[in-house]
């Protein structure tokens, strides 16, 4: 908080990889700390405005913003669907993240963005959650537990965290569903999809969830086969397709598929139709 | 030897007790009393109300408080220290509903409300509150519940409880009268409630101020209750 105050809250670019520095309106400043570059390491600390997420790709720190996840609820519940690829730029970091947080055997959070922040914050509030639950002798609400999320990393606004979540639970008033974010955003909705291959996901989605009344079958269908999809197009999405269901009960882990696999399958059950 | 011991109330006497506490309680049984009976679907606060000068505009004189549209709060001890408990706690309600995007459930409030209290017993320089609340009302789900707090910062939930001037004598006639059958009936709580108070009241209903609330209905005060009840407090 101090440091945003030094920076007059713009937020503070660490880049050590020695790129071609982007071109912003109001230019580049030494900070008052003064600190200059040094010649041979490449290393400077630059000061620029806040800007919104759009050039989430090129910021080295998050190489999660590259991804794929997917919740959306149904009849019977909600269905948490991500990728599991990491990049570096154009490097596959790796195939096989995790990107679904397991805050507690009730409510699940998936990682968009700089994958330390969203795992410390979602683990922050996994602590948080059962406090509250200890205090109150009562789980803690979807809403609750986003709130206390949002109201946590909005005291870091303007500072570099990146963190595109949604808190998935099963409470009281039934399936619940936020998306939550670094810029302070908060909504409660019934689909959401978040990172580079959302637009692919949202398609497959759009036009699945159009019949009413899915089983739990065919909702996890639709989650693993927009997934898919998306790492079909997206080169930043890729590895496996892990899928969640929350109920009443919890959240359950229903698979995890490799998407190669799964391209397989989809093939031959083309091959089958015509 | 004990006046040693009650200069500082973060000072332990060498029996155990805590002074400045025991001396707030006695502050409390110095105000008027206060009665709170939990039905099953109504809860009920009565206070006497204490007889004022003939200027004074008794509409300012409030000891029954909305602490949220569903938790109200009476109390019995020092006017202003319950101001000051009040409005944290009308704060917290409101601070709870937006962080948890839910009313406040009575235990919760007043767990918050003791909690305040029980950091006043062990701060330097600070007084305990010279208050003890009966908070009623109901939770999301429709429960009813009655809560009493105390100076010490300690709060137990009871089904019908008196604090204040002779809260002794009106805690024995309710403990004699209370019936479980009967709290199914509205009218029978605020019966109970009325001729609890009616015990140590003098003259009658013109100095009672009663707070009713039902389930799902917000709160309703009733002042200067004689023409209302009058039939029924003459058949019981």
């Amino acid at each position: 908080m101090a440091l945003a105050n030094v920076l007059q809250s713009e937020s503070v670019d660490f880049s050590n990889y020695g790129r071609q520095r982007r071109g912003f309106a109001s230019g580049l400043y030494e900070t008052e700390l003064g600190v200059e570059s040094v010649g041979g390491d490449n290393l400077s600390f630059a000061v620029r405005t806040a800007c919104a997420d759009g050039d989430g790709p090129e910021r080295k720190i998050e190489f999660l913003h590259g991804t794929t996840t997917l919740a959306f609820k149904f009849q019977h519940g909600v269905i948490v669907a991500v990728d599991s690829r990491a990049t570096a730029g154009s490097y596959i970091a790796s195939q096989t993240v995790k990107k679904v947080i397991e805050i507690n055997p009730y409510l699940l959070g998936t990682m968009a963005g700089g994958a330390a922040d969203c795992s410390f914050w979602e683990r922050l509030l996994a602590r948080q959650c059962r406090v509250y639950e200890l205090r109150n002798k009562e789980r803690i609400s979807v809403a609750a537990a986003s709130k206390l999320l949002a109201n946590m990393v909005y005291q870091y606004k303007g500072m570099g965290l990146s963190m595109g979540t949604m808190v998935c639970g099963w409470d009281k008033t039934g399936p619940g569903l936020y998306y939550v974010d670094s810029e302070g955003n908060r909504v409660c909705g019934d689909l959401f999809a978040v990172g580079s291959g959302s637009m692919y996901a949202y398609g497959i989605v759009d036009s699945g969830l159009k019949q009413q009344n899915l089983t739990v079958e065919e909702a996890c269908d639709l989650g693993r086969r927009a997934i898919y999809q998306a790492t079909y197009r997206d080169a930043y999405s890729g590895g496996q397709v892990n899928l969640y269901h929350v109920h009443s009960q919890g959240w359950t882990r229903v698979s995890q598929s490799d998407v190669l696999m799964l391209h397989q399958q989809y093939q031959a059950e083309k091959a089958e139709k015509a | 030897m004990a006046m040693s011991y009650d200069r500082a109330i973060t000072v332990f006497s060498p029996d155990g007790h805590l002074f400045q506490v025991e001396y707030a309680q006695e502050a409390v049984k110095k105000g008027s009393t206060a009665v709170g009976v939990r039905g099953k679907k109504i809860v009920v606060l009565g206070v006497e109300k204490k007889s004022i000068a003939k200027l004074q505009d008794d509409r300012t004189v409030r000891k029954i408080c909305a602490l949220d549209d569903n938790v109200f709060l009476a109390f019995a001890g020092l006017t202003a220290d319950a101001r000051v408990v009040v409005n944290r706690a009308r704060v917290e309600c409101q601070s709870h509903r937006l962080t948890v995007e839910d009313p406040v459930t009575v235990e919760y409030i007043t767990r918050f409300i003791s909690s305040i209290k029980q950091r006043y017993t062990q701060s330097n320089g600070r007084r305990p509150f010279g208050i003890s609340s009966l908070i009623v009302g109901f939770d999301f789900d429709g429960t009813p519940h009655l809560y009493q707090t105390e100076p010490s910062g300690t709060y137990h939930a009871w089904k019908a409880n008196a604090i204040g001037r002779s809260a002794k004598t009106v805690r024995e006639f309710l403990e004699k009268h209370y019936k479980e059958e009967d709290m199914e009936s509205d009218t029978e709580v605020i019966k109970l409630a009325i001729r609890a108070l009616l015990e140590v009241v003098q003259s009658g209903g013109k100095n009672i101020e009663l707070a009713i609330m039902k389930q799902d209905e917000s709160m309703k005060v009733c002042l200067n209750l004689w023409y209302l009840y009058s039939k029924k407090i003459a058949a019981v």
